[in-house]
């Protein structure tokens, strides 16, 4: 339809206004992770000197080495949240999932009340000081648990499931009871399958919490065996002396730590595997977002 | 949500058979209801302590009782006016802003007919969307820090001189605003792309056919065509007015008492007293004053919503 031909006036003025801001907006989106990844390869004397650059002026590796010489509490971090974000995201997904299913269950009496049940949790909580209270006297102090366990139903995630399951024919749960399966059963083999989409969607905003989450670590583990990596990374980069730590740890001497670097080049660590994976997801996220738009 | 008539109609039997022909079902909702009653209907619960002086000898049910003590030291030491009116303030200029830029951006990316161009620009602003508060926080850190700071490093180049961002509270409101539009703009802007891919592209040929120009399909198709989606987002975003985002606050502002003024929300404050543990039935007071807070203007935004557009509505 637009193919090769004369721009008319009225386009070339809304180019004119809109592109810019438009483009100048992606920019800056993306600079900062320029930015934060140029400045990890730079040396501590120039960012002392000059700041922090897009392309250092002398390409080092400096920062790296400090951190990989004794990579021991990175690697662990990373151990416990690819844990939590695998686990957490698998179980949230599927109690999600089959909550959502059963609410939609049209021939079960008692849905609205348990619709509601979920649904007043997003209007009224208890709030912070209590939540905290609980989980700590169910002894998720200093547990793997504390990072997984109070995260794992996501109430918007059953609206989003109710929304999806919905659109399938109930006529598919009630032929397949007459065949004799049992409700379960009809879950798992007939409504699972057909609702990939609504996994994928749930499934990756879910990792996405996971990954992304710090402030559980933060109240309830000071075992520093069990630190999220984003915790972590918080902790480091809001804690000199812990940063020191880690550099004395591979016998650097104090001075000539390269504070700042490291900082640049521990965000790097911490977010490199979803800057890897994003151009593969995204579309996917896009798609959620889309389906959650029109059903939400 | 409400109850609508079903179409299909359940027989009606007792409870307990009902109890017993269900039973799978219910297995199946088990985990979920157990997990929400203890993680939000037990500490609804425990929020009695916000009339309480809890000691850890006497437990929830012994402390004594002490009626709106804890209230009151909340409002007379002038943070419950100063929490409260930042975090609505903020969320006031959060809402402006991104829906603004939002829909301006979602109606410029849909004319760009590269489609190469068009999923890199989206891509670009999609990005922040997906990294943790923590790395914005040391992105903030790396712009505007005094020494080494990229923003300082400009300013110095261009003869200024240095800001210390981190020491002057005036200058944070209009930081933070950009950092929540930097984060979340993207994901607003696929939502709303999404509604403008949605309209019926007959009608932007005719009106093209008809000789109007992309001004007026932009005002009288496009605009008109997002105003109930635009609404409906603004009212719900209303409705958690006096909800903060802890995450944005409390990584991009840090801990830094100097900024107080100018940064703290209700979430931020009750975070630091949480950590702190120190008077608990107070921390629990001004929770529940937020929840409160938070209760009342949902039901109001929700009944607004559902006088203006009845599928918006939340409930």
């Amino acid at each position: 339809m637009k193919k090769n031909r004369k721009l008319p006036k009225d386009e070339i003025l809304f180019r004119v206004i809109g592109y810019p801001p438009l483009f100048l907006f992606a920019l800056i989106c993306v600079l900062p992770f320029i930015l934060v990844i140029g400045s990890s390869f730079a040396s501590e004397k120039e960012i002392m000197v000059h700041g922090y650059s897009l392309i250092p002026r002398q390409f080092t590796l400096e920062s790296y080495k400090t951190i990989f010489q004794n990579p021991e509490s990175i690697l662990r971090a990373y151990g416990v949240t690819i844990f939590i974000t695998i686990v957490g995201t698998v179980v949230s997904t599927f109690i999600c999932m089959m909550t959502g299913y059963v609410l939609m269950r049209k021939d079960f009496r008692w849905r609205n009340r348990f619709s509601f049940y979920f649904f007043f949790t997003t209007l009224f909580s208890g709030g912070m000081m209590p939540w905290y209270m609980v989980c700590v006297n169910l002894g998720l102090k200093d547990s793997i648990l504390a990072l997984i366990v109070p995260s794992l139903v996501s109430v918007w995630n059953i609206i989003l499931v109710k929304g999806f399951v919905g659109g399938i024919p109930y006529e598919i749960t009630e032929s397949a009871k007459i065949d004799g399966a049992g409700d379960f059963q009809i879950f798992v083999r007939l409504i699972w399958p057909l609702s990939t989409p609504v996994i994928a969607t749930i499934g990756l905003f879910t990792a996405l919490g996971f990954w992304n989450s710090w402030y559980n670590t933060m109240l309830f583990i000071n075992d520093s065996n069990l630190y999220s990596l984003q915790y972590l990374l918080y902790k480091l980069i809001n804690d000199a002396q812990a940063l020191k730590q880690i550099a004395a740890e591979s016998n650097e001497i104090i001075e000539t730590v390269p504070i700042e670097s490291m900082k640049m080049a521990l965000t790097v660590v911490v977010t490199g595997p979803i800057l890897l994976l994003y151009p593969f997801v995204q579309r996917y996220f896009i798609k959620g977002l889309t389906l959650g738009a029109v059903k939400g | 949500m409400k109850t609508k008539q079903p179409a299909y109609k359940p027989k009606k039997t007792s409870f307990f058979r009902e109890l017993y022909l269900r039973r799978t079902l219910l297995l199946m909702l088990v985990p979920a209801v157990v997990l929400v009653f203890i993680f939000n209907y037990v500490p609804m619960g425990g929020a009695i302590l916000a009339f309480k002086k809890f000691n850890y000898r006497d437990g929830i049910w012994g402390s004594p009782w002490v009626g709106l003590k804890n209230f009151q030291f909340f409002f007379k030491s002038g943070k419950a006016a100063m929490v409260t009116r930042n975090t609505a303030l903020y969320n006031i200029a959060f809402i402006i802003t991104s829906t603004f830029l939002e829909v301006f951006f979602a109606i410029v990316l849909n004319e760009i007919y590269q489609k190469k161009l068009k999923k890199l620009v989206q891509s670009f602003i999609f990005l922040p969307y997906f990294i943790s508060w923590v790395v914005v926080g040391s992105i903030a850190y790396s712009l505007l820090n005094y020494e080494t700071g990229t923003l300082n490093s400009i300013l110095t180049s261009l003869g200024f001189d240095r800001i210390n961002f981190y020491s002057k509270g005036g200058y944070w409101p209009f930081i933070i605003v950009i950092f929540n539009a930097w984060k979340g703009v993207g994901y607003g802007m696929v939502v709303y792309l999404a509604s403008i891919v949605g309209i019926d592209g007959s009608i932007m040929e005719a009106a093209e056919i008809d000789g109007a120009n992309i001004f007026q399909r932009v005002r009288y198709i496009t605009i008109p065509s997002l105003t109930s989606t635009i609404i409906t987002l603004t009212l719900l975003a209303l409705g958690k007015v006096f909800r903060g985002n802890l995450d944005l606050f409390y990584q991009v502002v840090g801990q830094n008492g100097m900024l107080f003024n100018y940064t703290d929300v209700i979430d931020t404050y009750v975070f630091r007293l949480t950590l702190k543990a120190s008077d608990i039935g107070q921390t629990v007071a001004i929770g529940l004053y937020q929840s409160v807070l938070c209760f009342i203007t949902i039901l109001i935004a929700n009944w607004v919503v559902k006088r203006k557009n009845e599928d918006y509505s939340l409930f």
